[in-house]
């Protein structure tokens, strides 16, 4: 599934979008980011936005959905 | 329309103003927030915003629509830059009207408040000697 990056996630990853593994909710994609990129894991939140919404853990992922990764926001 | 929300390089406060005032609002409430050039001691070379534009307009708006619904506001506008800003800039700027101050107060305060906690927009600071994503760790 293709996910898009953000901030200082972007820069873990250094890149702005990744292709993962399928993971089936949210609570899986976390698993997966936090084993590939463990940086991520000392960040003091990571959500996750489902089609510019945020998404809980338990949330299916679909075929299709916009799937973004948004690191501690910081705006103002 | 009685909502003004926009992310864009440039924003200005007359933007902000114009679009909120009307003979029906006897209170009009004004946010600036600026770049400072300090960060606990460390001198504030300039700052970087990124931001996912979509969801950030579509959490701006969720706020805005907020402030009409709950608080009573008649019109309000809510604009964020992007890109590269120095000491001094202006990086957001909120305005709220209502027939009285206490809601346009009310308002202004409960947007910036939440804009900060919920809009996807992220602030990098630079210094003489390196830079940071502001608030990504504990």
């Amino acid at each position: 599934m293709r996910v898009l990056l953000f901030g200082i996630a972007k820069d873990i990853a250094g890149a702005p979008a990744i292709t993962t593994t399928p993971v089936a909710d949210v609570a899986a994609l976390k698993e997966w980011l936090y084993a590939q990129y463990p940086p991520l894991r000392e960040l003091r939140s990571l959500m996750i936005a489902v089609n510019k919404v945020y998404a809980n853990d338990a949330q299916p992922l679909l075929p299709g959905d916009e799937i973004a990764v948004i690191p501690p926001v910081s705006g103002g | 329309m009685n909502v003004l929300v926009k992310i864009s390089p440039d924003i200005n406060v007359p933007q902000a103003l114009d679009f909120v005032e009307s003979p029906d609002c006897g209170g009009v409430v004004l946010f600036v927030g600026n770049v400072r050039n300090e960060t606990q001691g460390r001198k504030v070379e300039k700052l970087f915003f990124e931001c996912y534009e979509p969801m950030a307009i579509s959490e701006m708006e969720k706020i805005a629509q907020y402030t009409v619904e709950k608080l009573g506001i008649r019109r309000i506008a809510i604009l964020h830059i992007t890109g590269e800003k120095f000491p001094g800039e202006t990086v957001v700027v909120i305005a709220a009207a209502a027939p009285h101050r206490g809601v346009a107060f009310e308002a202004c305060e409960y947007a910036i408040d939440t804009l900060k906690q919920t809009v996807p927009i992220w602030k990098k600071e630079f210094f003489e000697d390196g830079a940071i994503w502001v608030a990504a760790h504990p």
